[in-house]
């Protein structure tokens, strides 16, 4: 008995926890042992390149799909096995509005509220306040077609509230927004969370998970590279990074030979014609000597800077490669989602 | 905090399951009746059949002894109607799968069933509506149900009740193809031999023999046939070979089980198939 009680939840378990989470769409390897905590009543940043199975495990713990191998719980309720019950504990935005065009906004969620089971008054009154806290009470009674995009997203986040949901997955919130609405998200974000609402959210923007997440797992190719607080995952690659970018590109070589030991392995990035260098805490001792070596070696600077490392820095000495770009995986996100992939790049 | 979502239990499952499905019926008829071209076009498709066959061919190319063509053709009208009308379930299904709308009534404490029911029940009030508009022209170009209204009622519920089989065969390609446009051109290459290889349009005692065999085995015709059979109340001049009858030793009664035998069937097989794609669809 002692043996079970100590087996029990505690106080400060975690409401989402995935175990070697696998997903296979026939030969793609979507997932490929997946581990994750989230805490109650914490805003969970899941972060990855397109392609790096974000949306796969977004729609296995939403009981959308069902994981090939390992298992996860939500609220505890297991996601295949409890799929029903869980259902009424969570709410889910995707990246792609998902509301009905033709319907009114009032009207659309009035249906969500009918199909958590809501009466016809609850469900009214429920759709009211969402609309009303969203700000789009003017335009309930506008079919959502007529609706900015800005609103749109606001509608659907909407959508996923009025069953009251103790978690709430976002799949890319932002993706498509304009700045303004992005910022309006995010504070709708903050406020969802100080009223105790869990939240999960997946991002390829580092800003975003570094401004909203208090965890943050990094995911590349189906598997978790790194996870921890922004400030963990700053401190993994080691103190400060010093960033150069040569004045003439065709002396990149020539300044990397130059600079061969100093600090750890240099990232490259071709494009911009600059190269990054974690250093470590003696950053600015090194400077110097970095600032005469160069000159020495007659190599021109267009810029030099030394700063604490971004996500973005991170996430390119984890993986090699940026957040933005988009790895070869691509197609494991989704199938038949081609077409609204076109249209959110639109 | 949690929210007071109803999770349902044992009998008032059932319950659910309806109410859940007739939430999305709803949804699904108001997108009918607010976009005014698919409303417009639904309709004008089965007007211009009956108006061409009416009066293009009018009776000149298919005389039919002892019975005005155009009670005759009503009859085949309806019954093709129905089928024609039935693609909306597929096309609507791959439009909602890709607007992610799907995603997000899986997402909710929704019977699972519900979307599919509601889907076909949609499409069933749309053919409902479209037949009446049928019937409403048939009237003013000279049709008339001469058996009653017992038998005119028999006549609109088993076309409407062919539509609704059809709309799960729709269902289950909709769901495998999932790409609107894909699933609209699929649709049509199945649903014109189905429809013209049949007795729906003209007797097939006018069509080579192998076709006429190919016809007389067709559902659609045994489905036209019986419709018209409620419809006039009577077999054709056997005399000159024109029967509603596709086969010797067909009587009326027959007639109307293989119908329904035909309907269940389609039911049967294709309910379970749309029900598993639909499962796997994600």
């Amino acid at each position: 008995m002692s043996a079970g009680a100590a087996r029990l939840p505690a106080v400060d378990s975690p409401i989402i926890r995935t175990e070697q989470l696998v997903k296979h769409f026939g030969a793609v390897q979507a997932l490929k042992g997946v581990d994750l905590e989230v805490a109650a009543g914490s805003v969970f940043g899941l972060l990855g390149p397109n392609g790096a199975g974000k949306t796969t495990a977004v729609r296995i713990l939403t009981t959308l799909i069902e994981p090939t191998g390992g298992r996860a719980e939500v609220a505890g309720f297991d996601v295949v096995k409890d799929a029903e019950k869980l259902r009424g504990q969570i709410g889910l935005a995707g990246q792609f509005a998902a509301v009905e065009q033709h319907l009114t906004g009032l009207e659309n969620l009035e249906m969500v509220g009918r199909l958590y089971h809501l009466g016809k008054a609850e469900a009214r009154r429920r759709a009211t306040e969402v609309l009303d806290r969203f700000g789009l009470s003017e335009a309930a009674n506008r079919p959502a077609r007529t609706y900015s995009g800005g609103m749109k997203r606001r509608l659907d986040l909407g959508a996923s509230l009025v069953g009251r949901p103790r978690v709430l997955f976002l799949d890319e919130p932002t993706t498509g927004l304009d700045p303004r609405s992005r910022l309006g998200l995010w504070e709708m974000i903050r406020e969802l969370q100080s009223e105790g609402i869990t939240l999960l959210l997946t991002t390829q923007y580092l800003e975003e998970a570094d401004t909203l997440a208090d965890k943050i797992a990094v995911i590349d190719l189906g598997t978790v590279i790194a996870h921890g607080t922004s400030d963990e995952l700053k401190d993994q690659i080691g103190g400060e990074v010093l960033e150069l970018r040569v004045a003439d590109r065709s002396q990149m070589g020539h300044a990397m030979t130059t600079l061969a030991g100093v600090g750890g392995t240099p990232v490259i990035d071709e494009v911009a014609g600059s190269f990054k260098i974690p250093v470590g805490v003696q950053g600015a001792s090194l400077l110097s000597e970095v600032v005469r070596r160069l000159d020495d070696a007659g190599v021109k600077l267009a810029d030099l800077a030394l700063h604490r490392p971004t996500l973005d820095d991170v996430f390119l000495s984890l993986t090699g490669h940026t957040a933005e770009e988009e790895t070869g995986e691509g197609a494991a996100q989704g199938r038949g989602r081609r077409k609204r992939k076109k249209e959110g790049a639109a | 905090m949690s929210g007071g979502s109803v999770t349902p239990v044992g009998g008032s499952r059932l319950k659910w399951a309806f109410a859940d499905a007739m939430v999305i019926t709803r949804r699904n008829l108001l997108r009918f009746i607010r976009i005014p071209a698919l409303f417009v076009f639904s309709v004008v498709q089965p007007l211009m059949f009956v108006l061409l066959f009416r009066y293009v061919f009018g009776g000149n190319l298919v005389p039919i002894p002892g019975v005005n063509y155009v009670n005759f053709l009503l009859p085949g009208i309806f019954v093709q109607t129905a089928i024609f009308g039935s693609t909306n379930t597929g096309i609507g299904l791959a439009e909602d799968l890709g607007s992610g709308i799907i995603d997000r009534f899986r997402s909710l404490p929704m019977a699972r069933s519900g979307v599919l029911a509601g889907r076909t029940f949609a499409d069933l009030g749309r053919n409902l509506v479209v037949v009446g508009l049928m019937i409403a022209v048939g009237y003013l170009v000279g049709f008339s149900f001469q058996a009653g209204p017992f038998n005119a009622l028999a006549a609109v519920g088993l076309s409407l009740a062919v539509g609704y089989s059809f709309s799960w065969v729709s269902a289950s390609i909709g769901l495998a193809i999932k790409d609107t446009e894909s699933v609209q051109a699929a649709s049509f290459t199945w649903i014109f031999p189905l429809t013209f290889m049949s007795s729906a349009l003209v007797p097939v005692t006018g069509m080579p023999k192998v076709l006429q065999a190919v016809a007389r085995n067709n559902p659609v015709t045994i489905w036209a046939n019986t419709v018209r059979y409620l419809t006039i109340g009577r077999v054709y001049d056997p005399v000159h070979h024109v029967s509603i009858l596709p086969a010797p030793g067909d009587t009326p009664a027959s007639l109307v089980v293989k119908s329904s035998l035909w309907i269940l069937a389609l039911l049967l097989v294709f309910i379970p198939v749309s029900v598993r794609t639909y499962r796997k669809v994600a």
